[in-house]
């Protein structure tokens, strides 16, 4: 059973990573009072630019997830301006983000349909993975994977530690309180929706260029809005994200599995097994109302102005 | 810490500050001298220009012309943090405390020092006690007391080592005996060298405590006193260019009928930070006004959720006119006589985008301001005319929005535009916050002529001056439960600030604040 599971648990973390990366990203975003709805198209960006770098310089997957990482804090920039500095609508413009993405990366894709790229070999880690059943899950993984980890490390010391991690969570609760106390609330946010842009840009770029190493449409495929929603399923909490990323990556790995095993179940049904696993966990944390509120950022999709 | 400057250079010397915003000039030509150790006053009604004075100082705001001096220097307040250097620390009116943080998280975040807050919290609960403010510095703000949330902006100006405190009406949100205490505090910290600027509108607390008054109208310096050797009436024709107007009660005698009860009324909260409502009883007579006296958080906006019926209950836990309603929604409610004035005038009481006419039908439609379902806008323009001249509403006629409305003439409009659907009970949470001088009076006496009339009040408000101007019987409403309602005769400030405090024993001999802060 153990040997039938590993090879399950193992492609779990890798399926899990784009949505670690873009997740802490606008985890960061929403504590400091940003609702950026674009992480679709951030992410959709951040494939592309990927990709096409990769080719087009032969550099490796490495070029291609720093360009990735580029392009996704560049696109947030076009959400950042109306939505900061103009305090233009946060909803709308995060939409429109998603959009432009969409239809960007599919202008830029045409071209590089046919192509495909080696990927990234794994990187086993020396002694720990020869671990028996952990070595295998844990420490066999690529270099990609273990980058999340340690993004995912750094987030939560910031945040629970640091005195930049708790001006973050001033922020997001109050900018005007904030403000008065002599804080920076416009560079703060900014801040924030650049790193939140940048991680959705490296996500995507991973699954571009490490995860499948080829170009197809859309091939983001909705796992930017997932990424949205885990940050509300953890409560803003990195910690809890980490556990709800790895729940929706075992999910979608488990159906990949599930088909193969002949399971009678339309397979329609299955790939739409970890969206309904989303919703479904969603409705059930927003039961508690208290817990919400309680983590809420409370100035979250609220443009601040300094007067 | 001041040893580097002459003696005799005054602490703080502002000349000539003026500040013009688009509709009113906040600040003109104001001046101001502040001596090391002084307590100063700056009196003023609400609007006369105080607060913006006082964040020019803090650097929140800038000044379109004049000097400000800083121990006989002269200098240029870009930002609150540099006017924290140079040693100015505001505690605000409307607090500027992050609910979700702790206590120390909340000062860390304005001390420019290394972060450490295991190390900062000693500092904090040595500094707290030293000044008889007791904190714990590891609870969330959102748990606390708002006269523990103002110990936290205290403590927090406190280690800044400031040369000059500002406090921006710091007593509107403390018992009269938390008031005693801060006073001990602020008197200490001025017999060490620390100036405090004092903003009030408050007479008698300012000449209990203060060396220096400067008193503002309309933006402009109208006199400086010495506010030991004046009384309320001079200090009042300074502020108010004219005497304190009184209010007139008469007694009632038409038939006290019982017209509101609330019977063993026990709710949760909806509100994560708010407080659970526990087994309230009181009951309402037709022509009494009765009082609720108590700090904000302590179960009045659930109180008044359960009244207006924004959040219904059981049927028999509010019963008006022997008739039980308490499964009813609001609307329903008003069907049956009731008129809710509520605390946020502007998105409760009043649409603020919306004019005074539309308005008018939000609450009076119920008058004959719809036929067949449809809005008659005629009748409606004409009740908002007839609310407008009835009720002294200045504004710019029925077709004015809300928001352009001063504070005071839209109070006046929404208690208007109840009172003329003839209520048999009305609820009122507030009345005269943020209200002139004049306006407030006027309203007092709307109130209490209303009550004479027959009608049933009930006011919930933070001032206490004003329940014991007003009310024939008080009740003090905290933690979530409601004492007995006595007659005003028979009770005192002292005693209604022992029970907002949640002590149970009136008049006990005990510090109220220690135990306050250990409950």
């Amino acid at each position: 059973m153990i040997e039938l599971l590993i090879p399950v648990l193992a492609a779990t973390l890798g399926a899990a990573t784009p949505l670690l990366f873009a997740g802490l990203g606008e985890l960061v975003t929403e504590r400091s009072g940003v609702l950026n709805l674009g992480v679709e198209g951030m992410m959709l960006i951040g494939a592309i630019a990927g990709f096409a770098c990769a080719v087009d310089t032969g550099l490796g997957a490495w070029a291609g997830l720093a360009a990735g990482t580029l392009a996704g804090a560049a696109s947030a920039l076009l959400f950042a301006i109306p939505a900061l500095s103009l305090a233009a609508n946060q909803a709308a413009c995060g939409l429109a983000l998603t959009i432009f993405g969409v239809g960007l990366s599919a202008f830029i894709g045409q071209s590089y349909v046919s192509y495909s790229l080696p990927g990234m070999q794994p990187l086993p880690i020396p002694l720990l993975a020869q671990i028996p059943v952990l070595g295998p899950i844990f420490f066999q993984q690529s270099a990609v994977v273990y980058l999340s980890v340690i993004v995912f490390g750094v987030v939560w010391w910031v945040l629970a530690r640091t005195r930049l991690g708790l001006l973050l969570k001033a922020v997001g609760e109050s900018p005007e309180a904030a403000h008065a106390i002599g804080y920076p609330v416009l560079l703060v946010r900014y801040g924030a929706t650049l790193f939140g842009g940048a991680m959705a840009g490296l996500g995507g770029a991973y699954l571009s260029t490490v995860y499948t190493p080829l170009w197809v449409q859309n091939m983001v495929a909705g796992r930017g809005w997932i990424a949205i929603a885990l940050v509300v399923f953890a409560t803003w909490k990195p910690s809890r994200l980490l556990l709800g990323a790895y729940l929706f990556g075992g999910v979608t790995i488990l159906q990949f599995h599930a088909q193969t095993l002949g399971i009678k179940v339309p397979v329609q049904l299955l790939a739409a097994l970890p969206y309904v696993a989303t919703i479904v966990v969603l409705v059930l944390i927003s039961r508690d109302r208290r817990l919400l509120q309680l983590n809420l950022p409370a100035s979250l999709g609220k443009p601040f102005l300094p007067g | 810490m001041t040893s580097a400057i002459p003696p005799g250079v005054p602490r703080l010397e502002l000349s000539h500050i003026s500040k013009r915003y688009p509709s009113v000039v906040a600040n003109d030509d104001v001046s101001l001298i502040v001596q090391p150790g002084e307590i100063h006053a700056v009196l003023g009604e609400n609007g006369a220009g105080k607060s913006t004075l006082m964040k020019v100082i803090y650097g929140a705001v800038h000044a379109d012309a004049g000097e400000m001096q800083w121990n006989g220097r002269q200098v240029r307040v870009a930002n609150p943090a540099e006017a924290r250097r140079l040693g100015v620390g505001m505690v605000f009116q409307h607090f500027s405390l992050f609910e979700t943080l702790s206590v120390v998280e909340n000062i860390a975040l304005v001390l420019d020092e290394k972060f450490d807050l295991a190390r900062l919290a000693g500092r904090v609960k040595e500094v707290s006690e030293r000044y008889g403010l007791p904190l714990d510095p590891y609870r969330a703000v959102h748990g606390l007391s708002v006269g523990e949330r103002q110990r936290v902006e205290i403590v927090r100006c406190l280690l800044q080592n400031p040369q000059l405190l500002i406090l921006d009406e710091p007593t509107s949100v403390l018992t009269p005996q938390a008031v005693l205490k801060l006073f001990e505090t602020l008197k200490r910290l001025a017999s060490e060298g620390v100036s405090i600027l004092y903003i009030s509108h408050k007479l008698h607390e300012i000449r209990a405590l203060c060396d220096t008054a400067t008193v503002m109208r309309s933006g402009r310096v109208t006199g400086i006193a010495d506010p030991r050797e004046e009384t309320d009436a001079s200090l009042a024709r300074m502020m108010i260019g004219r005497e304190l107007p009184v209010c007139h009660t008469e007694p009632y005698t038409g038939d006290a009928a019982t017209v509101l009860t609330v019977n063993q009324l026990t709710l949760a909260s909806d509100d994560p930070f708010g407080t659970a409502l526990k087994d309230i009883s009181f009951d309402v007579r037709a022509g009494e006004i009765v009082g609720i006296a108590g700090i904000s958080g302590n179960g009045q906006a659930e109180l008044l959720a359960a009244l207006s019926g924004e959040h219904t209950v059981a049927p028999d836990r509010v019963v008006m006119a022997s008739q039980p309603v308490g499964h009813l929604d609001a609307g329903q409610r008003r069907d049956h006589g009731l008129a809710v004035v509520p605390e946020e005038r502007l998105g409760r009481g009043a649409v603020p985008g919306m004019p005074l006419w539309g308005n008018a039908i939000l609450t009076a439609h119920r008058q004959g301001l719809r036929r067949y379902g449809l809005l008659r806008f005629g009748a409606a323009r004409d009740f908002a005319r007839r609310c407008i001249e009835r009720f002294d509403v200045r504004c710019g006629g029925v077709e004015a929005a809300a928001r352009s409305l001063s504070g005071g003439n839209l109070q006046k409009f929404i208690v208007g535009r109840e009172i003329m659907q003839a209520p048999k009970v009305m609820v009122v949470a507030q009345p005269t916050w943020g209200v002139d001088v004049g306006a407030s009076a006027f309203l007092r006496q709307t109130l209490i002529d209303l009550s004479r009339t027959g009608v049933g009040i009930v006011v919930v408000s933070e001032e206490l001056d004003e329940l014991f101007e007003i009310c024939d019987r008080i009740a003090v409403l905290a933690q979530g439960k409601l004492s007995a309602a006595v007659p005003k005769a028979q009770t005192n400030a002292e005693q209604i600030g022992l029970q907002m405090a949640g002590l149970k024993m009136a008049g006990a001999h005990q510090d109220t604040e220690t135990a306050h802060a250990s409950a």
